[in-house]
């Protein structure tokens, strides 16, 4: 089964300014995505994560490098149909309707009337939209517009769905809104390639991830082989106890109402400080392990990068 | 049917411009002002109204091309719509053929609502409907579609400001270029001449579409010019839409 997307040693330079000046913004880009998995491209700011997702939709011409999606060529309009797009802060025509804008688009898609009416009414359902379907866009909320951006990259069932910072600008409820869509469409067997600096949800939802730091991919795999299991520190939040008692146990972070959270890097002395709560009569609020994030991995990188 | 509805979805947004009400009521209100002027006037008074008239069609018709067409292509691409849309399984010709045919029939729609309003104020005055005003008015709309494609040629690589200047110079040349002829006829045959015909025969010729005089005074006009007339707007139309194509296909949209 050939990969849902294929990358091999990607370049790309924009010349930028009055006086043009060279910029190498992607240097060697190479990445394979799996059919049916959720793949998370994460990196800083201007990194280069927008300029690889407008190289395989055929936005701009990469200077070399090769790009295949499920075995064919980007530019071929058949990789083009299997694919559906949300580009970070979308812009869309604001002075349509929403069933107005996915009716334009899926005609693009040369579909018939009756599929068009069924599928813009099943995607309208499926982003919570239907209620707005006869607003115009320039009266749509950001989130509103995110997942207005969601429908249309849907509109052609795509098997591969590219997002392009999907959860940025967002609130919680939006964000998990949109997050519930992604492990639908995965669910629904399709492929997913998500950009994102948010890792808590990328942590959350991805199988897999490929780190970019100044247009290099600096580490890429799944989430088990790239983060550690190892326990970092242990976070315990008691009371009856005093501060200065655990002063060589750990670091005491805060004091609030009489309850100390302390931060244990040792595992012995966890136990010893479990020790010296019960003999003080004291209480254990709570007892967190922490093991290596995603969190700590990326700025790991981007500091190394 | 993809470059039907990149078209359609043009006309709707062109309709939407307000500046296209505003040169059309200019429009409507230059062939009102005709009438004043047949008033003033010794002599056929209908000719000036078909004049006035006629000149105001090619006017406002060229300022609505240029000042619509060249923001077509910029606006897509300064808005970042232009992201989602090439993201679709569409070849880049079928986006800008979309768009040209799309501000045709708009420029279409438009000319059809003044040259009512025209032929309906010639009917006022001789009670009849002089259909042979349609001929100027078809060789104006073959203008139209010349000038929508160089519109939509600078508005590929450049600021709408900028392109509204561009075209508007051709047109000026075009409506001018003309006297090149004259010169060529006066000077003598060497590198002077040779290089005056090239410039003629590159740049636009656009009283190719100017049949106004003979078909308001009624002169003979020989079938083969209007078809090298039509000819020419055709095949220079393509011209251009080619040139912007070969642009447009190789544009990083950063």
């Amino acid at each position: 089964m050939a990969a849902a997307l294929n990358i091999e040693d990607l370049h790309k330079t924009f010349s930028l300014g009055f006086i043009p000046k060279k910029k190498k913004i992607l240097k060697g880009i190479s990445l394979s995505v799996n059919q049916g998995e959720i793949f998370g491209y994460l990196g800083p700011n201007g990194s280069g994560k927008t300029t690889t997702i407008k190289c395989i939709l055929g936005l701009i011409f990469p200077d070399q490098g090769k790009i295949e999606l499920f075995g064919h060529p980007y530019l071929s309009l058949r990789a083009k149909a299997r694919t559906g797009f949300l580009p970070e802060n979308p812009y869309f025509y604001d002075h349509l309707t929403a069933s107005e804008f996915l009716d334009f688009y899926s005609q693009l898609f040369s579909m018939k009337k009756k599929e068009r009416e069924d599928k813009i009414k099943y995607l309208l359902h499926m982003v919570g939209l239907e209620q707005s379907s006869d607003l115009q866009l320039r009266k749509f909320s950001r989130g509103m517009l995110q997942r207005i951006g969601l429908a249309q990259a849907l509109l052609n069932d795509p098997s591969l769905v590219l997002l392009d910072e999907p959860l940025g600008g967002l609130d919680p409820l939006g964000r998990k809104e949109i997050r519930d869509v992604i492990v639908k469409l995965k669910e629904e067997g399709k492929t997913v390639f998500l950009s994102s600096h948010i890792l808590q949800d990328i942590e959350m939802i991805c199988d897999r991830v490929a780190i970019l730091v100044n247009g290099e991919i600096v580490n890429q795999g799944t989430l088990k082989d790239l983060i550690s299991e190892k326990i970092l520190f242990t976070e315990i939040e008691l009371s009856g106890v005093e501060e200065k008692e655990l002063k060589n146990l750990g670091e005491s972070l805060t004091e609030k109402a009489g309850r100390i959270l302390l931060r244990v890097f040792e595992e012995e002395n966890v136990e010893k400080v479990l020790e010296l709560v019960q003999s003080r009569k004291g209480k254990v609020h709570s007892l967190i392990p922490r093991t290596e994030t995603l969190e700590d991995l990326f700025v790991g990188m981007v500091k190394q990068g | 049917m993809k470059i039907k509805a990149i078209a359609l979805h043009t006309l709707k947004e062109a309709i939407r411009d307000r500046v296209l009400y505003l040169l059309l009521f200019f429009a409507v209100v230059s062939i009102g002002f005709s009438r004043l002027l047949a008033l003033l006037t010794l002599g056929d008074r209908v000719k000036i109204i078909k004049d006035v008239g006629l000149a105001s069609l090619s006017l406002f018709g060229a300022l609505m091309a240029i000042l619509i067409g060249t923001g077509l292509v910029y606006k897509e691409i300064d808005k970042k719509t232009i992201y989602t849309l090439l993201s679709k399984p569409i070849h880049r010709y079928q986006f800008l053929l979309g768009k040209f045919f799309g501000l045709a029939l708009t420029l279409f729609i438009m000319l059809f609502s003044m040259s009512i309003i025209f032929l309906a104020l010639i009917f006022l005055h001789t009670f009849t409907i002089e259909w042979k005003m349609l001929i100027a008015i078809f060789y104006i709309f073959l203008e139209l579609c010349l000038v929508t494609s160089v519109a939509l040629l600078f508005s590929c690589f450049s600021t709408p400001i900028l392109s509204s200047l561009f075209t508007l110079a051709f047109y000026i040349i075009g409506h001018t270029a003309w006297g090149l002829e004259t010169l060529i006829n006066k000077i003598q045959p060497g590198f002077g001449k040779t290089m005056a015909q090239a410039l003629y025969h590159f740049l636009p010729d656009l009283e190719n579409f100017n049949f106004k005089t003979e078909i308001v005074h009624n002169l003979p006009i020989p079938s083969s010019i209007f078809l090298y007339s039509t000819l020419y707007g055709i095949f220079y139309t393509l011209f251009v839409l080619t040139i912007a194509l070969l642009i447009f296909r190789k544009r990083d949209f950063i």
